[in-house]
Formats: C-alpha cells, structure tokens, sequence
C-alpha cells in the first residue's frame, strides 16, 4: 500500500520535471525562432545555400525516377528531361515477378530482426556503460567501437564458412546477425549518449521508491529515452538497410537482399534500365518513410546523442 | 558442426592463448588494485595500466610489419625489439 | 561520479555475445590463414610468414593504400569545410527545418549499391543527364575509360552521399547555441568571423571530431559505390583496399594473402580509431 503511493508520488515528481523540461525546450526554441528571424532580416539570401545545394541532392534521384517512368527504347534512344510517354511497365514488372519483390520482402525481414536485436542487446549495455563503472570498462567501449569501424571486407571473407558451420546460410536471422557487428555498438553509443543526459537522481528516487530494477527501466527509464531509442533504431534500420557485401556474401536466393538481385540482374539480362531504375526507386521510398518519422530528431541523433 | 575451417595451427593458438592470457591476468590485477594506475606520461594525456598494454601489443604489431617489411622473416629480434618496447611504454607512457 | 559495479558485467553480456561471435571467431579464422596456404577443401600447409612478406612487398598493395589516403584526404577536405558552410546557412526554426533535415538526409539512407546505380546512370554519356550535359559543354568527360573523370565522378559521388551527415552533425551542435551568447557577441561588436571562430566554431568542435572520425572511417572501408560504379577501373585506377581485399579472396581464391592484407588493413584502422579515440574523449573530459 505504502509503496504503491510512493511510486504514485515518484511518478509524479518525474511527471514535473518532465513537463519543466519540455517548458525549458519551448523557452529555448522560441528563442532560436527570434534570433533566426533576426538573421533573416540582415541576409535575405540565407536560403540560397541549402537550395543549391538540395537541387544538387535531388538532380540525380530525379534523374532515376526519370528513367523508371521511360520505356527502354526511350532511355537509350531519346535523351529526355522527362517521360514523354510514360509508362507503370517497369513497376509492373517489378510487382509480378516473385524473383524482384521478394527481394524487397527479404530486406525488409532481415533489417527489421536486425533493429529489434540490436536495440534490445544494446539497452541493458548502454544503460550500465552511462550509470556504472566496472572492470574494463573503457576498453570493452573502445573494442565494441573498433568493430563499427572496422571495413566488412575484412570479415567477409571467414563469414560464409562460419555461418555455414551453424546452418544459417541464405536465413535472414543471418544476414541480421552479421549486421549486428556494426549496428549493436554503433545503437550502444547512441543509447549510451542519450542516457548521460537523464540525471541520475532519477534512478535513485525511483530505487528508494521501491521500484525493481526491470520494473523502473520499462515503466520510467524507456519513456524518458523514447527519442534515443527511436533514432537508435532509425540508425540501425539505415546501416542495415544500405549495406550489401555482407548480405550478399550471406545469401543465395530464400533471402537474397533487393540490392543483391539488382546487382546480378544487370549483369544477367543485358541491362533492363528502365527496371533498374524502378528498383532503385522502390529502395529509396522505405528511407524516405522512416526519416519522415525521426526528422525532428535526426540532428541529435547524428550527434550520437551528444550535443 | 565443424570447425575445420577455421584451420587452427599450434602457432596462432598459442599466440591467441597468450593474449587471452594477458586479458585474464589485466582484469586479475585491475580487480585487487582497481583504478589501473592513471597517469600523465610522455603522451601527454591520461592513461592507464590497459591503455599501455594496448599500445604495447599495437605497437609490437607494427614492429613486427615493419621488420618483415624492410630486414627480414626471423622475427625473433623483432619480438625481441617488441619486449623492448613495451617495458619503455609501461613505464613511461 | 559513476559507482562501480562489476555486476553490470551481466548487462553488458547479451552485447558482448553477439559482437563477440560476428567478430572475434572471423577474425582468429583471419590469423589463421594469414599463416597458411591452400588449395581448397580445408587443406592447409603452413606458410609462416611468408604472405605477409608478399603483401608488404607488393606494389598492388601500396598503390591500393595510397589511392585509399588519397581518396579519404580528399573528401574530408571538401566535406567537412561545405558541411560547416552549409550547416550555418540552415534555417533554425520555421517549415524550412524539416524540410532540409528530410530533404538533405535522403541520400544517407538510400543503399550504396543503388548510390553506385544512381551515378551510373547520372553519368553515362549515352543516358546520363551529368554525361550528356558535360558533352554538350563540350567537355570530354566520360568516366569509363578516363581514370581523372571516373575519380572526379566517384568523389562528386561521395560528396552527395556524405556531405549531409557533415551538415546534419554540424546543425545539431548550431543549435544547441545559446541565443544569449549571438547577443553579447552582437554588443561587442564582433564581426562574422569572430562569431564563428569563438562562439559557433567551439560548440561543433565535439561533433565536427564525430563527423571526421565517421567519415574517414568510412572512406577508408569504401567498397560498394566505386564498385558498382567503375568496379575499381579503368585498369585498376579506383581499385581502393577493400575492393583489392574481395577481389583477392573471392576472385582469385587467395586466402592466405588476402587474409594477410586483412591483418594489415586491420590493424591500421585500429591505430586510426584509437588516435581519434583518445582525441574525442580526452577532449571531452578537459572541457568537462
């Protein structure tokens, strides 16, 4: 009983400072709003630079979606600025064809079980790498780091065999355990960094409330964290998403990535560029989606929490 | 399950056992005098009994290359010039 | 103050399982080879030190890491300086900011093997919009066969991909700028300049050594996007490490030099992440 209205009243008290905090934030935002405006007024061409240069981001996707919506004939006789007579054909046979979408299912399956592994190993660790010293610490730190660092050609090379050794070739379970290697320190970083900046006293009042340790990690701990853990999983969707040696070297064809069926399709069917380009396309929308998602935290979370 | 892949030759075995080694008997000696000795040495920032045994085995690794780079394959003076090394690095650095 | 606690070994575990299976076993199997020949099969014959001797000794191996430095110095110096520039010209507040942020970090998330497609087919002189524009110029680019074009295509190409993590990393530290600190700068008068050297430029310090760190790292394992672009030609013109290390290991079935150029290729990252390393955090602890 006693410790029910207890947790009630740490409930509470975090609440406060929840809502003192998102006060500070607002406070600070406006200000920013006033000195940008501010800067506004003494150059009125601030604009100009992310213009260009977000025209120069865009040329080439442009380009590609250009190129989907064209029939061959027209990409490699008539040299266009836009479809002249445009056409779904490509995406159609993208939609059809089993071989080319379950590539995108495929990738879809494996960079999912990545994210959910990653984050989950990664919180415990985080969360004793910023409230805890303990034997090795720094070391094991720097080790989890070199392992981001390191160039997955070096890896690649004992990977097949060793995945073989335990079965998992052409599984996405193992496609999602090879991303791991980059992604679980880079999500333990992340984590690491957005935590320092939950004050510690948190932790405390909530133990002397007597509050388990599971119970004060899921109840209050996560929903403070709940924007580091979204732009953790926003990071390992991307590396997982984007790389490719390692998930080609991974599979054959039950889990072949879309990347790898558009590698080997160019150099299979003489070049179908207006396909190529449709399933270049078909890529870039999923990111699209999710940075959607994560753009008011997106700066921070490059920042590896740290700002 | 097989691990015959993994082609496991004495050499590389003991050259990992001894490395492993090394970590067991750091984290004997960093559990009974914790803090591992931090201090300001000619590298100009902190460091502590860890950091010199990783800059030691670094650069032992380099010497190595190096040897084999430019005087030749007995690396026995090369280990040797490692020992060196490493004993200059644990107490100066 | 942190508490010491070996207890929170146990959280550490889960991670430490799953690195620890993806990278050590690869990379003892890695010693192994370096050490040994073979033929196939699992049949290996002691080589000593032999490959290592090779690879130290071969030209292929020296001109791969040049053009690797090369490369890296490069794109960190065009990067970093057009991510600062860019990043001080964002709009801190309004529709403008997500709009940049959504627009300018689309090309990070888009695989490299399709960032490698997209430059192909931007700079094709019979299809490509880059290709046909230079021609019409008057220029004679064409990034197949000219190894100078074919590196001017590859930098632009890292240039777009990677510039914007610069800028998203550099607006992050902007932001966290007090306005209290543009007005005093603002009463005493200081000039553009004085702004950014002594108020914008400390607060990016932190995460500009986040960008450099990432970004050289990553130019220096670069594979897929110059793969898929030029596959390391014309000759061997972009033949960076890594696309050396795959051809050597899987074109060529050379495991115990390949595997002797990892342990090199390796062990030079490793020096550059712990220099960088120890900058960042000791960086960090004087400035609290």
């Amino acid at each position: 009983m006693a410790a029910g209205k207890n947790s009630t009243a740490a409930a509470d008290t975090i609440a406060m400072r929840r809502t003192t905090a998102a006060a500070a934030v607002g406070e600070a935002q406006a200000e920013i709003g006033q000195t940008m405006l501010r800067r506004g007024r003494q150059s009125r061409f601030w604009w100009l630079v992310p213009t260009i240069y977000i025209l120069f981001l865009m040329l080439p996707i442009y380009w590609l979606i250009n190129m989907s919506f064209k029939t061959n004939t027209e990409i490699l006789n008539t040299f266009s600025l836009w479809p002249e007579n445009p056409t779904l054909r490509n995406y159609r046979v993208i939609f059809t064809d089993p071989a080319w979408y379950s590539g995108y299912i495929n990738s879809i399956i494996y960079v999912v079980m990545n994210t959910v592994i990653s984050v989950a190993a990664a919180l415990p660790a985080a969360y004793a790498f910023s409230r805890y010293r303990f034997l090795g610490d720094k070391h094991l730190f720097f080790w989890l780091l070199t392992n981001r660092m390191a160039p997955p050609a070096v890896f690649a090379l004992p990977f097949f065999q060793l995945y073989s050794a335990f079965g998992l070739i052409d599984t996405h379970i193992a496609v999602a355990l090879a991303h791991c290697l980059f992604n679980v320190p880079l999500a333990v970083w992340i984590l690491e960094g957005f935590m320092s900046g939950v004050p510690k006293e948190i932790d405390e009042t909530a133990y002397i409330d007597g509050y388990s340790f599971p119970r004060f990690f899921v109840k209050i701990f996560m929903p403070l964290i709940a924007s580091g853990i979204g732009v953790a999983a926003f990071f390992c969707f991307m590396f997982s998403w984007v790389e490719l040696l390692l998930a080609r070297t991974l599979t054959t064809t039950a889990a072949k990535p879309i990347a790898a069926t558009m590698t080997r399709t160019v150099s299979a069917s003489g070049l179908d560029w207006g396909v190529l380009a449709a399933a270049g396309v078909l890529t870039i929308i999923p990111g699209a989606l999710v940075i959607w998602f994560v753009r008011n935290y997106i700066a921070k979370g490059f920042a590896l929490g740290r700002v | 399950m097989s691990f015959s892949w993994m082609a496991w030759t004495w050499p590389t075995a003991t050259f990992f056992i001894v490395i492993a080694l090394l970590l067991i008997s750091m984290g004997v000696w960093e559990y009974l005098s914790p803090g591992g000795n931090p201090r300001v040495g000619v590298l100009r920032f902190e460091t502590t009994r860890g950091d010199r045994l990783f800059v030691s085995l670094l650069g032992a690794a380099f010497i190595n290359l190096a040897w084999l780079g430019l005087v030749g394959p007995s690396l026995w003076w090369a280990l040797a010039l490692s020992v060196i090394y490493a004993i200059g690095v644990f107490r100066s650095v | 103050m942190k508490t010491w606690n070996n207890k929170a070994w146990f959280m550490v575990l889960p991670v430490l399982a799953l690195v620890a299976f993806s990278a050590v076993i690869p990379l003892m199997t890695v010693v192994n080879y370096s050490v040994q020949d073979t033929f196939g099969n699992n049949v290996f014959f002691w080589a000593g030190t032999e490959w290592f001797e090779e690879v130290l000794a071969s030209d292929r191996f020296w001109a791969a890491m040049g053009r690797n430095l090369a490369f890296s110095a490069i794109i960190l110096a065009i990067e970093v300086p057009l991510g600062i520039f860019i990043a001080l010209n964002m709009p801190r507040r309004g529709w403008g900011v997500p709009v940049c942020l959504v627009f300018m970090a689309l090309p990070l998330l888009i695989p490299f093997n399709v960032v490698g497609t997209i430059w192909q087919v931007f700079g094709r002189i019979d299809i490509g919009l880059l290709g046909r524009g230079l021609y019409a110029l008057g220029l004679d680019y064409n990034y197949v066969n000219d190894p100078i074009d074919a590196w001017v295509t590859i930098i632009l190409m890292d240039v777009w991909h990677w510039t914007s993590l610069v800028v998203l990393l550099c607006y992050a530290g902007l932001v966290s700028i007090p306005d209290a600190y543009y007005q005093a700068a603002k009463i005493d008068g200081a000039s553009r300049w004085a702004v950014f050297r002594y108020i914008q430029l400390p607060k990016m310090h932190r995460v500009l050594l986040i960008a450099i760190l990432l970004r050289f790292m990553d130019s220096f394992m670069i594979y897929t996007e110059p793969f898929v672009l030029t596959g390391g030609g014309p000759g061997n013109t972009t033949t960076f490490l890594s696309i050396d290390l795959v051809k050597l290991a899987i074109g060529e079935f050379n495991l115990g030099e390949a595997a002797a150029m990892s342990i090199i290729y390796f062990l030079i990252i490793l020096l550059m992440s712990w220099v960088f390393y120890t900058v960042m955090t000791n960086y960090g602890t004087e400035k609290g």
